[in-house]
């Protein structure tokens, strides 16, 4: 299998995105911002299939629409009362404008179905400089806020009296997330993103309460579903986000059914 | 040494003055009871302590300083609003957040904070929580994990924001409990606010009353009269007492009791208020 170059390449893409995305999910998760993962991500396939458009690689129009959505998102997020409508009806709107892309640039549509479902088998050496420099990115970025975050997440009205800048926080944290779907995106697409970046870290948080742990479990399994849906993939001529996604599912559905059956004994 | 001096201070939320020209001081050590009417300022009075909102008029002063956001002297326990559902962080790391929660970077704890909390654990009773995930806890243990925070660190006042809401009769008797005896062990001074007054009578020096704009800063015997309340409720009150209770009466009805009901709806939408400056 790693004769060829296109599965090396395809399991450095995956491992690098699987990590990255294991550890920001975990404070997507614990935030209950999960939605908004979603929501940036439909917002990216506007961008991407934009930046087809005016003659730019996707993931640059990706980047750049997740990022502004995941600002403005955070800046407005405490104005919002209802913020599950306003994004979904955002989300609904991207999607709409996604279409209306394609629809004027016909010879893209036949990347939609990588921008959708994503296409990790096709990805180059230059994509895997790109995405390990966003991945270094977004991990400094989280590491650099997370103290604040985690108060800002458990506690909020306690994290303002005590000085932390709540607006500044939950947008920093968006923009990072921004960065992450993107990143995500190249490897199992904008509809799958959840694959990795809510099924880990939600699976984690069944499986231990403590903090670095969860972060620990989220990745790994991040990791290991990525790496075993490409081997999956690779004998059974499955579409690989099919088999991170089916992966995922069931790490998920089986910690959920262990947690209620050993919860009492894990506290 | 007063702790909290306010000088002829207005508070005002959105177009609404909360308090107008009220003036008072807490001594050193006091256990103030925080009451009155929804809407009244409780927890308005204690956003102005700890320097999250501006007065439009007059002086706040806290150990003689005016308040500052992240003062370590002042302990604060918000009333519970915000609570994530499925929240799958045990009790020890939930309340490790707050510790220098401020700070960048990641989080790291050195030898004297893991100390810190075990001992504040161990004083409100809550060492057993520390290992159970917040998602598993009745509102009665969370509260309690929360008054274990606001310990932390040693505070000299206490600002507890209506800790009694939503526990039952036999809770709310083990918080007071456990905030009387460690306060007075540690001669912290409390502000602590409720619907109900006779809870805490045993506990309470002094109660500050507020309502109609104006706080009354007394006795409970020189505060919990028809004439004072009458004026901070706007409408004719009756105080009666009964068997080492207190009613509070307004046209036959029990003023306390059916505040509470309200509660969780009003209080919902001052915290929406909050955010928009």
């Amino acid at each position: 299998m790693f004769a060829y170059e296109f599965m090396t390449n395809a399991f450095a893409a995956a491992g690098i995105v699987a990590v990255v995305s294991g550890l920001v999910g975990y404070f997507l998760v614990m935030r209950g911002q999960t939605f908004a993962g979603h929501a940036l991500s439909h917002i990216g396939f506007a961008g991407a299939t934009g930046a087809g458009l005016i003659g730019l690689a996707p993931l640059w129009g990706l980047l750049a629409f997740t990022l502004a959505a995941g600002i403005v998102m955070g800046a407005l997020s405490e104005r919002i009362s209802n913020r599950d409508v306003a994004i979904g009806v955002v989300l609904a709107l991207a999607l709409g404008f996604g279409l209306l892309f394609l629809h004027y640039y016909t010879s893209f549509a036949t990347q939609a179905t990588a921008l959708l479902f994503g296409n990790v088998l096709a990805v180059d050496h230059t994509m895997i400089a790109t995405l390990a420099m966003l991945g270094v990115i977004t991990l400094a970025a989280l590491a650099a806020i997370m103290r604040p975050l985690i108060f800002a997440s458990l506690q909020p009205e306690l994290a303002e009296a005590k000085g932390v800048p709540l607006r500044f926080v939950s947008t920093a944290f968006l923009a990072i997330v921004a960065v992450a779907v993107s990143a995500c995106a190249q490897i199992v697409g904008v509809l799958l993103v959840f694959t990795l970046m809510v099924g880990p870290p939600a699976a984690a948080q069944r499986v231990t309460t403590g903090l670095w742990s969860g972060l620990f479990v989220s990745a790994a399994l991040a990791l290991a579903e990525a790496w075993l849906g490409l081997t999956m993939a690779f004998y059974t001529d499955w579409p690989v986000s099919f088999c991170i996604a089916l992966l995922s599912a069931l790490a998920y559905f089986a910690t959920l059914s262990a947690g209620t059956s050993h919860a009492h004994a894990a506290g | 040494m007063s702790v909290v001096t306010l000088d002829h201070v207005t508070l005002r939320l959105g177009n609404r003055a909360v308090l107008s020209d009220v003036s008072f001081g807490i001594e050193a050590g006091e256990f103030i009871g925080v009451l009155g009417p929804n809407g009244a300022g409780k927890t308005t009075l204690m956003r102005a302590i700890l320097g999250l909102l501006l007065p439009e008029g007059g002086s706040v002063k806290v150990f003689g300083h005016i308040p500052h956001r992240g003062n370590p002297a002042i302990g604060y326990l918000p009333q519970l609003r915000t609570v994530l559902p499925d929240l799958r962080v045990r009790g020890r790391d939930f309340i490790a957040s707050s510790l220098n929660g401020e700070r960048w970077g990641l989080p790291s704890f050195s030898q004297h904070d893991r100390g810190m909390i075990e001992e504040t654990l161990d004083a409100v009773g809550a060492r057993d929580l520390a290992a159970r995930p917040l998602s598993e806890m009745s509102g009665g243990e969370r509260q309690r994990l929360l008054l274990a925070q606001a310990l932390i660190g040693a505070p000299k006042l206490l600002l507890l924001d209506e800790p009694l809401i939503s526990l039952d009769a036999r809770h709310q008797e083990v918080v007071i409990d456990v905030v009387r005896k460690v306060c007075r062990e540690r001669k912290i001074t409390v502000l602590f606010s409720a619907h109900e007054l006779n809870q805490l009578l045993g506990t309470l020096d002094r109660v500050l009353y507020l309502g109609n704009g104006q706080a009354v800063l007394g006795t409970v015997d020189e505060v919990v009269t028809a004439p004072v309340l009458s004026r901070l409720y706007g409408t004719d009150i009756q105080v009666l007492r009964a068997a080492g209770h207190i009613f509070v009466m307004s046209r036959g009805r029990d003023v306390e009791r059916t505040d509470h009901l309200h509660d969780h709806h009003h209080h919902g939408h001052e915290h929406g208020h909050h955010h928009h400056h």
